[in-house]
């Protein structure tokens, strides 16, 4: 299995190399890193080469990772059912950056990309439809990034004086429960309370 | 319009003002007992024919997957029961190899059977249900009274094992939570002995009914192109006559030897996947009764002892590492390697799977779920425009679409 991977990452560096800047074998997993201009070209080829024949688009989602520069990652699954294999095509995005739409390509991408769109507040270029899809009717913000609070900003109730459905800011009557069950064993980062003469004496251990 | 204007000036009347036809917009659900669940569509209709159809789907959104990220990797199991509430165990199924996968946990031979025997369960409960109430949907009252007869009897094999008839919760990482009592495997292979016949009961009730088959034949075409266009999986694309199954293809446990047959359809309709669905549910059988045979020798653990998994009663008893270990499992949670997988399983509706992005804590740093529901309905203004309003409830049935997927 893997060697056949390796022959074909190899063969898409071949093909395609300027728009592959790595590929790798992780877990039994092919992964592919493009740059988001080239991923349109690049599923193209992926579903028409004969060697590769990834005709079905599994999986379109996105990994925010706040920290860098390139915010997300744009990540594309694809199965070939002719080849029995799998593919994963990876591409780091900036938060002002757009990224093609591979829609003419896989019609099955237009509500994964809405649904990335929804979530992350990733632009596609070239989508017809570019409407928010599992969230609420009017909603704000986008919930999967790592800024977003599990809590939310609204609430939602039904008030009786008006006859309808009200939106408020979100009130808790306790603080979200977060808890830190990590062990101070394995190298915390923080000190606990109580702790802090720890670090001034030259700490034990 | 009423039969009265009849044309006797023997003007075209079709051509007046009043008369010329206007697209008609309805809205089909979010509350209609015939879309499984909260679907909200938006039809264009010229006549009877749908022109265009919009879902509006999200009604059960639950953020599930932001809630994953500040939950432990145990913590987030009973979602997955939560996704498809049709089949439950599958879905965990899925959750549970990709963390194995990442941290490299072998499962333990009996425990890989009893998931192969509980997730041949839940394809049986998820076919049940859907081809019966299928049939609901163009018109048949019996099958979901009998069909759910024979579920109730399934949820009660979950609940013996697990405690639940729904939420089961059973698979973990690294094995199944609780081995079966011999007495459960007994009544398990006792039912599935029963069980062709209760199917030819089906047989005889819907195959060759005449309304049913009015109502199925030739509705939605799928054919091998659009399947894959689409993204089609599970018996959406067998129907069609691809043999594609995930538990033939890329054998995942130990369904390799298994031995069961890959129904295939062949026109594609709702008529073939219906078919497909029956004889599913046969060869399901059959592997059910294999498992048990298997589970009836094959004796062991089952659970892979060490670091994602509970050590047992008697160790916690005797050892205070053993104690430590439990304490610190179930609130710190285990650590999974960085690292990313995709796990599939085939789950009754198709392919069911979970990108896993693991940074080494306890808790995934992001899980996507991608399940079958969603592209199937994406496809609904595919397949459903140019039929009947009223196919669009025999679509969405032969669909198999559940909103705890599809919204997540």
């Amino acid at each position: 299995m893997s060697e056949a991977l390796n022959d074909l990452g190899a063969h898409l560096e071949a093909k395609r190399p300027d728009c592959v800047t790595g590929w790798e074998i992780a877990f039994g997993e092919l992964n592919v890193t493009v740059t988001p201009e080239a991923i349109p070209g690049f599923v193209e080829l992926l579903k028409t080469d004969p060697t590769c024949r990834f005709s079905t688009l599994v999986d379109i989602t996105a990994v925010d990772y706040p920290g860098r520069e390139k915010r997300f990652d744009v990540v594309y699954h694809f199965l070939s059912m002719y080849q029995n294999q799998r593919i994963r095509v990876r591409a780091q995005v900036r938060e002002d950056e757009m990224v093609p739409s591979i829609i003419e390509i896989h019609p099955s991408a237009n509500w994964f990309e809405r649904e990335v769109f929804d979530m992350f507040g990733i632009l596609f270029s070239g989508h017809p439809d570019l409407r928010r899809i599992l969230t609420d009717y009017g909603f704000r913000g986008f919930p999967l990034r790592k800024d977003f609070p599990t809590t939310g900003y609204t609430e939602v109730r039904f008030d009786e004086v008006q006859k309808r459905v009200v939106y408020e800011p979100v009130k808790l009557v306790q603080e979200y429960r977060q808890f830190d069950f990590m062990s101070p064993w394995e190298g915390a980062q923080y000190v606990l309370p109580g702790d802090d003469k720890a670090a001034e004496t030259g700490a034990k251990g | 319009m009423d039969g009265s204007t009849i044309n006797a000036k023997g003007f075209e009347d079709t051509k007046t003002g009043e008369q010329k036809i206007r697209n008609f917009n309805i809205n089909f659900g979010p509350q209609h007992p015939a879309a499984h669940g909260v679907l909200r569509l938006v039809l264009e209709l010229d006549g009877e024919i749908v022109e265009r159809c919009d879902p509006h789907i999200g009604l059960l959104h639950r953020g599930t997957e932001k809630l994953m990220e500040s939950r432990t990797y145990l913590q987030n199991l009973p979602y997955f029961d939560r996704l498809d509430y049709v089949a439950p165990m599958n879905q965990e199924h899925a959750w549970c190899l990709a963390i194995e996968r990442l941290t490299g946990t072998e499962v333990p031979r009996r425990a890989s059977l009893i998931r192969v025997l509980y997730s041949e369960i839940g394809r049986v409960l998820n076919h049940l249900l859907n081809v019966t109430t299928q049939a609901m949907d163009v018109g048949a009252l019996t099958p979901p009274l009998w069909g759910f007869e024979e579920r109730e009897k399934l949820m009660v094999f979950y609940e013996r094992a697990s405690g639940a008839r729904l939420h089961a919760a059973y698979f973990r990482p690294g094995g199944v939570h609780q081995d079966l009592p011999p007495e459960l495997i007994e009544d398990i292979d006792a039912w599935a002995a029963g069980f062709p016949a209760f199917l030819d009961d089906i047989d005889g009730l819907l195959t060759e009914n005449r309304i049913f088959k009015q109502r199925n034949v030739d509705i939605a075409v799928v054919t091998e192109q659009e399947a894959t266009d689409w993204g089609f999986s599970g018996v959406m694309v067998r129907g069609s006559g691809l043999a594609w199954d995930l538990r033939r293809a890329q054998p995942y446990e130990c369904y390799d030897e298994f031995d069961f047959q890959i129904p295939v359809g062949k026109n594609g309709d709702c008529y073939d996947r219906y078919l497909v669905r029956m004889a599913e549910m046969r060869e399901s059988t059959k592997i059910i009764r294999q498992a048990c045979e298997k589970l009836r020798h094959e004796k062991g653990d089952v659970l892979a002892r060490g670091k994602v998994t509970p050590p047992t009663r008697t160790d916690m008893k005797t050892s205070m590492e053993a104690l430590i270990h439990h304490f610190k499992l179930y609130t710190e949670g285990f650590h999974v390697p960085a690292g990313e997988v995709y796990a599939a399983v085939e789950a009754p509706k198709g392919e069911f799977g979970v990108y896993l992005v693991a940074d080494g804590s306890n808790k995934p740093y992001r899980a996507k779920l991608r399940g079958p529901g969603y592209l199937h309905l994406q496809a609904m203004d595919h397949v459903a425009s140019g039929h009947q309003l009223a196919d669009v409830a025999a679509i969405i049935g032969t669909m198999d679409i559940v909103f705890g997927e599809v919204d997540r």
